[in-house]
């Protein structure tokens, strides 16, 4: 008896351990996904009792909408504004607060400071910084005898707005990530590069660059998904409308799916956006895979 | 002989290895171009913060100034008192506590249990189970938030912190970053003497793995505890004005026609503090665990 007690814990208790997480993964994780198929293919407002099948036409309609292509479109341009400048910032940062500093922990706390600061904090403080007639922004302009912008109102300002805002708030937890990576590469590389005369830019691109690059990939997969689904910034820097500026100019695809299901309230109608937006994300991490993985051959 | 300024993690590592190691790459030592560019780095990084600060001391007439106000003005109280009666802010920051709270607890607790079962236990099944859990770490949040919200109409939460709390009980990446750390932070020798001894294996968890995490646990705990606060979409969904998370009483000060930027950012100020003191007492492990994360993961 003793011993089959013994074995029940020793094969079932494991089971025990991993499925509180999979119980409550399944119920609010892959169930709402699955879930959200299910209501893609119903008219669905929340406002009527009756959601009849209605098919794809949900989908039809939505690649039919030119303000969804427009989504698309403002959340690649931000995602590119955004991620590049971010990303070669946190190398260089990383590469800088990869020597021997004297208080190496206070800068890496400046480093990381934005990065605590909530998306909504982040995004008012911005829309003030970036404010027409009193933001300060405009008023270093002034100094220079530029003119005032209107950030919110063009295409392009808006959108440089918003990816300053995402710039502040992740380039320094990327460069945590990149100065983590580096700190494990072997040292005597560095040695025999010095010994050969290598300058510091030389010995970044030749030794510590290919040896982190799992980790720029990591970082690079990781942003565009982040970066897909931005939707706070844009919501808050226009003062929480859902349009994303009068014209829709910083409308991304989070918002867009904001304003289907929680403005107009039809819910089957985000429901097939989210899917949509679900493959645009699996389409950008696949070609992030071949692109990488190119790169990982050349 | 080699000597280092001894920070924190180098003393210990020389101590652990009884060997003297430099911290890292000793050989380059970092010149002024590079304490000039931290230092820009530390203006870019504090100057939002301190300037939402600024115009939260200020009186609205003086922003529209040339130039502007670069200090700290005698509003600050005035404009607190404003933001406590324009949005429930006491309401938000318990709330706020209140999820931030039971969510970190759960999570933690979950992914230490999960976390020992995929480190230190077989079972059949084993490799997949966690292969998919680091794959659910790719699915947004954001394509579920539909349902969801149908769900908690459906079970009348909506509007309560329990629907807040619910999406967010166990975290995939806690999982993950767990049995990393379990993998070597428990030796295999240890548990089969204490099953040897005839512990089963919730004992075995209780008294020798738990102890053993703590140092895991509380960093996961603090990254945990400062998204939970942080987070902004769902709680905006699932909440209403009256009854808001902070980040949900932000959004609901910045929702007015006539943009009221003392106010707004008084509120953003008052979003931010607790974190900020957190942050001030704990950065160094916070920083901690997001390198360890990242190297492992």
């Amino acid at each position: 008896m003793r011993s089959f007690l013994y074995r029940l814990d020793v094969k079932g208790s494991p089971y025990l351990y991993v499925v509180p997480f999979f119980l409550i993964f399944a119920s609010f994780g892959l169930f709402p996904l699955a879930y959200t198929g299910w209501v893609s293919l119903h008219e669905w407002n929340l406002l009527e009792d009756d959601h009849p099948w209605i098919g794809l036409a949900n989908y039809t309609t939505l690649f039919t909408d030119s303000s969804f292509w427009n989504a698309l479109r403002n959340t690649a341009q931000i995602w590119v504004l955004s991620t590049v400048p971010q990303l070669v910032a946190a190398l260089f940062l990383a590469n800088t607060l990869n020597q021997r500093l004297r208080a190496p922990t206070f800068w890496r706390l400046t480093a990381l400071l934005p990065n605590i600061t909530s998306v909504a904090a982040v995004a008012l403080i911005f829309s003030q910084v970036f404010g027409k007639e009193y933001g300060l922004v405009n008023w270093v302009l002034g100094l220079f005898g530029a003119g005032h912008i209107d950030w919110q109102a063009g295409t392009a300002s808006s959108q440089v707005a918003i990816s300053v805002m995402i710039i502040w708030r992740w380039t320094g937890y990327n460069a945590l990530i990149y100065l983590a990576a580096m700190q494990a590469v072997p040292r005597d590389l560095y040695q025999a590069a010095e010994l050969d005369g290598a300058s510091g830019f030389q010995q970044l691109t030749r030794i510590t660059l290919p040896a982190i690059r799992p980790t720029v990939i990591f970082t690079v997969i990781v942003s565009t998904i982040g970066g897909m689904q931005v939707l706070a910034e844009p919501l808050l820097f226009g003062g929480s409308s859902t349009t994303g500026g009068s014209d829709r100019q910083f409308q991304t695809l989070g918002l867009y799916l904001y304003e289907a299901g929680f403005t107009r309230f039809d819910f089957g109608y985000a429901a097939a956006a989210a899917w949509a937006m679900f493959g645009v994300i699996v389409l950008a991490a696949i070609a992030n895979y071949f692109l990488t993985s190119r790169l990982r051959r050349s | 002989m080699t000597t280092f300024t001894p920070t924190r993690s180098g003393s210990r590592v020389a101590v652990v290895r009884g060997v003297r190691r430099k911290p890292y790459r000793a050989e380059r030592r970092p010149g002024k171009l590079a304490y000039l560019t931290l230092a820009g780095l530390a203006v870019f990084s504090g100057f939002p913060i301190y300037w939402s600060l600024v115009v939260a001391s200020q009186d609205n007439s003086v922003l529209g100034a040339v130039p502007p106000p670069f200090g700290i003005g005698s509003h600050l109280f005035e404009n607190l008192d404003r933001a406590f009666g324009t949005v429930p802010f006491l309401r938000a920051l318990t709330n706020s506590f209140v999820v931030s709270g039971a969510i970190t607890v759960s999570v933690v607790l979950f992914s230490t249990l999960a976390g020992f079962a995929f480190a230190k236990l077989r079972f059949r099944g084993r490799n997949a189970l966690l292969l998919m859990i680091v794959a659910t770490m790719m699915v947004p949040t954001q394509l579920g938030i539909i349902p969801l919200y149908l769900i908690m109409i459906k079970a009348h939460l909506a509007g309560t912190m329990y629907a807040v709390i619910a999406p967010s009980l166990v975290s995939a990446f806690g999982v993950f970053f767990m049995t990393q750390f379990l993998r070597e932070a428990v030796p295999t020798e240890l548990l089969e003497a204490a099953r040897a001894d005839g512990c089963s294996t919730i004992r075995i968890f209780w008294h020798v793995v738990l102890p053993a995490s703590r140092p895991a646990a509380a960093v996961l705990g603090m990254l945990t505890f400062m998204t939970a606060w942080n987070d902004f979409f769902w709680p905006l969904v699932v909440l209403t004005p009256e009854d808001p998370t902070v980040q949900v009483a932000l959004s609901t000060l910045a929702s007015g026609y006539v943009q009221d930027y003392s106010l707004s950012l008084t509120g953003t100020l008052i979003a931010t503090v607790p974190l900020l003191a957190l942050f001030g007492i704990l950065g160094r492990h916070i920083i901690g665990g997001i390198m360890q994360g990242a190297v492992k993961g």
